[in-house]
């Protein structure tokens, strides 16, 4: 928890850049925002990731100042937002349609945030003309919109909302219109480019992949509440709830009760990996006898070929963090297979195995019965 | 081969009595009316067609052009008006919440649903010296003026109607009235086309509203403008029955005269040829529509 300690003393060194300070949104009578509060920091890549209705766009709007708080304030860089219209606040935005003006050129478009700043003719098509080297449009700078393919039109709009140097840059659903292969690629530009600009990102988002590939810090929204707040890998290993560990990445989930906690072992039965159990090298927790979930990623499961005793875990007792069952099915992706394991009690295990050789030595086919197990180390105990 | 020929027989079955109805009832009678327009009286009842352009050097007359120039001036002034008045009524029912747009559109589209004659009728009972308007304004002079005694100043002169009726203003105010529909509701479907996200982008690089709506919601909305602008000025023009009653001496626009020449003056090929200058007219503005909105796709997207 070094990494923690260290993000604490930084935060105490640096004013935030954006406070969310019990933030209530209602619409009507459908809550969108339910008492958030939430610090971003100059220089991050910030990431809003939840399902659809969330309220993740509904806070980033609030910073763009199309939606007013019903309670609780905005501040950006200090300043309490208050009412503050759009126009008169130090943030830009990337639409997630772009809205690129279809009437005006490529250069046109990219003025136009200087051109209301009444900035001098120069000035502005110098600028102009960085931005565009900026996101590698130069020679389209006279293209109109309708001759821009999804990707340049998104590049337009990044251009178009840097020239005016915000103190932070908000992007709403910035990949979700572009192609599989466009939006891998512009994951990449995109934080190259934070990187280059030194601005603060903020970034709404559904896709968790993209979330956690992109940002340097990432809050799970839930329900109009923040489900969890931290780094890709906090997240992804060290889940808060049940919510959070389904919704990044994807998840084994046994329900089960805490039969022995000990200060360096614990032990939880599970009604659907019986007769054998959970075993944790460390104490889990809630206390003996209460219920919790316990979580393994589907990479962290090993498969071993069927024997009449169970494979051996180190560091574990015997009969502990294995299970048996029959793939019922296969799902080959390239880089790596997803085996479906049905166990006795019909629960169903992801397993996923790197396809590191091209000639797999250790085949396992359709209908094969195979034994299962995993490290101490892999489970995630869960209270909620 | 069965389905096609079936197709071909459905075709026809439904393209087939319009075509003649359209052929019969508007293409014929028009050849007819435009025949006559190249001929002279002959006798009390029968036209020649002699082929003369006499009628159309005699429509240049400057009496005729005079009230042609007029009729354009007036129905230019409706249209301006009805942008005028249209623009923000069409702007508001696209922001209006969703439960309220159908209702706002129901209101718009109301007066189309009676009686043009009834509704002429009853701006005349709004206008006349002891209409509705005078009643009103008389009544607030007269508080006026009551007030103005109480406070110990002089009483004010007996109100004098105002002449609101039978005059070039009241065909301006009764043209408007019947032709803000035409107006509103293309713009309204041109607004509402306009992806919201364009205007918050602009307030967003800090453009004001009034600069947003100047610099991307009237350029972008040009087509619609442009088609509520020709919908409004070509049916303005030919304007017949609100001149008509609600005009002065001074107020007949050109459909007035083409009325006269086809009944009182009993002169058709004269007529006709009015006729046939003000639909050169209509031909005029709608080829002009077509040249402003060329290269833009129909529907006014991606400009």
């Amino acid at each position: 928890m070094d990494q923690l300690a260290q993000r604490t003393q930084d935060a105490a060194a640096h004013k935030p850049i954006i406070s969310f300070r019990n933030i209530v949104k209602r619409f009507g009578s459908m809550t969108a925002v339910d008492n958030v509060s939430l610090d971003i920091m100059p220089g991050e890549f910030f990431a809003l990731l939840g399902p659809s209705g969330c309220g993740k766009t509904t806070l980033l709007r609030m910073l763009a100042g199309f939606e007013v708080p019903t309670e609780g304030s905005v501040l950006i860089d200090g300043q309490d937002m208050g009412e503050t219209p759009p126009n008169k606040r130090p943030v830009n935005m990337v639409f997630q349609s772009y809205a690129v003006f279809p009437h005006m050129n490529v250069a046109d478009n990219v003025a136009y945030g200087l051109k209301i700043d009444g900035l001098p003719k120069d000035e502005i098509k110098a600028r102009v003309q960085e931005a565009l080297d900026l996101v590698q449009l130069g020679p389209l700078a006279a293209r109109k919109p309708d001759q821009l393919s999804g990707g340049q039109r998104q590049r337009v709009a990044l251009a178009r909302a840097l020239i005016k140097r915000p103190k932070v840059l908000l992007l709403d659903e910035p990949l979700s219109a572009l192609d599989a292969k466009l939006r891998e690629a512009m994951r990449f530009e995109l934080s190259q480019l934070q990187q280059k600009v030194g601005i603060t990102f903020i970034m709404v988002t559904h896709d968790q992949d993209e979330a956690l590939a992109i940002a340097s810090r990432i809050a799970v929204m839930h329900k109009g509440a923040i489900a969890q707040l931290g780094t890709p890998s906090d997240l992804y290993e060290f889940p808060a709830s049940r919510f959070v560990a389904d919704f990044i990445g994807s998840v084994n989930m046994f329900e089960g009760t805490l039969i022995k906690d000990g200060a360096d072992e614990a032990v939880i039965a599970c009604p659907d990996l019986a007769p054998y159990s959970v075993h944790l090298p460390h104490s889990a927790p809630g206390s003996a006898g209460a219920s919790v979930w316990v979580a393994i990623r589907p990479e962290k499961l090993n498969l071993h070929k069927n024997a009449s005793e169970p494979p051996a875990v180190p560091d574990c007792p015997p009969a502990h963090n294995v299970a048996r069952g029959e793939i019922k099915e296969i799902s080959y992706l390239g880089d790596s297979s997803i085996f479906h394991v049905q166990l006795s009690s019909g629960q169903l295990l992801r397993v996923s195995r790197p396809n590191r050789s091209r000639y797999e030595q250790e085949h396992f086919g359709w209908g094969d019965t195979v034994w299962v197990s995993w490290a101490g180390s892999s489970p995630v105990v869960l209270l909620s | 081969m069965a389905l096609e020929k079936q197709s071909r027989a459905a075709f026809w079955v439904t393209v087939l009595p319009p075509t003649l109805w359209i052929a019969v009832f508007f293409l014929i009678p028009l050849g007819i009316v435009w025949a006559y327009s190249f001929g002279h009286n002959e006798g009390l009842t029968g036209v020649a067609i002699t082929g003369t352009f006499d009628n159309y050097i005699r429509a240049f007359d400057p009496l005729y052009l005079q009230i042609f120039g007029k009729s354009i001036a007036v129905a230019g002034l409706t249209t301006l008006l009805c942008l005028i008045i249209g623009f923000p009524v069409a702007l508001a029912i696209v922001f209006a919440n969703e439960k309220m747009r159908p209702l706002l559109l129901l209101l718009v589209m109301l007066p189309f649903w009676t009686n043009l004659l009834i509704r002429t009728y009853a701006l005349i009972a709004v206008l006349r010296t002891e209409g509705f308007a005078n009643w009103t304004l008389a009544w607030f002079w007269n508080q006026g003026s009551t007030l103005a005694a109480l406070v110990g100043l002089q009483p004010f002169p007996a109100y004098q109607p105002l002449e609101l009726l039978y005059n070039n203003f009241a065909v301006v105010v009764g043209l408007v009235y019947v032709h803000l529909p035409f107006m509103v509701l293309p713009l309204y479907a041109a607004l509402d086309r306009l992806d919201k996200s364009l205007m918050e982008a602009s307030l967003d690089l800090g453009a004001g509203h009034l600069r947003t709506l100047f610099s991307i919601v009237v350029p972008l909305a040009l087509p619609g403008i442009v088609s509520g602008v020709i919908i409004t000025f070509v049916p303005a023009l030919g304007a017949y029955l609100t001149p008509d009653l609600l005009g002065g001496t001074d107020s007949q626009m050109i459909a007035n005269v083409i009325e006269r020449q086809f009944k009182r003056a009993n002169d058709w090929p004269f007529g006709a040829a009015l006729s046939f200058l003000l639909m050169y007219a209509t031909f005029a503005a709608i080829a002009l529509r077509a040249y402003l909105t060329r290269g833009q796709p129909a529907d006014g997207h991606g400009i």
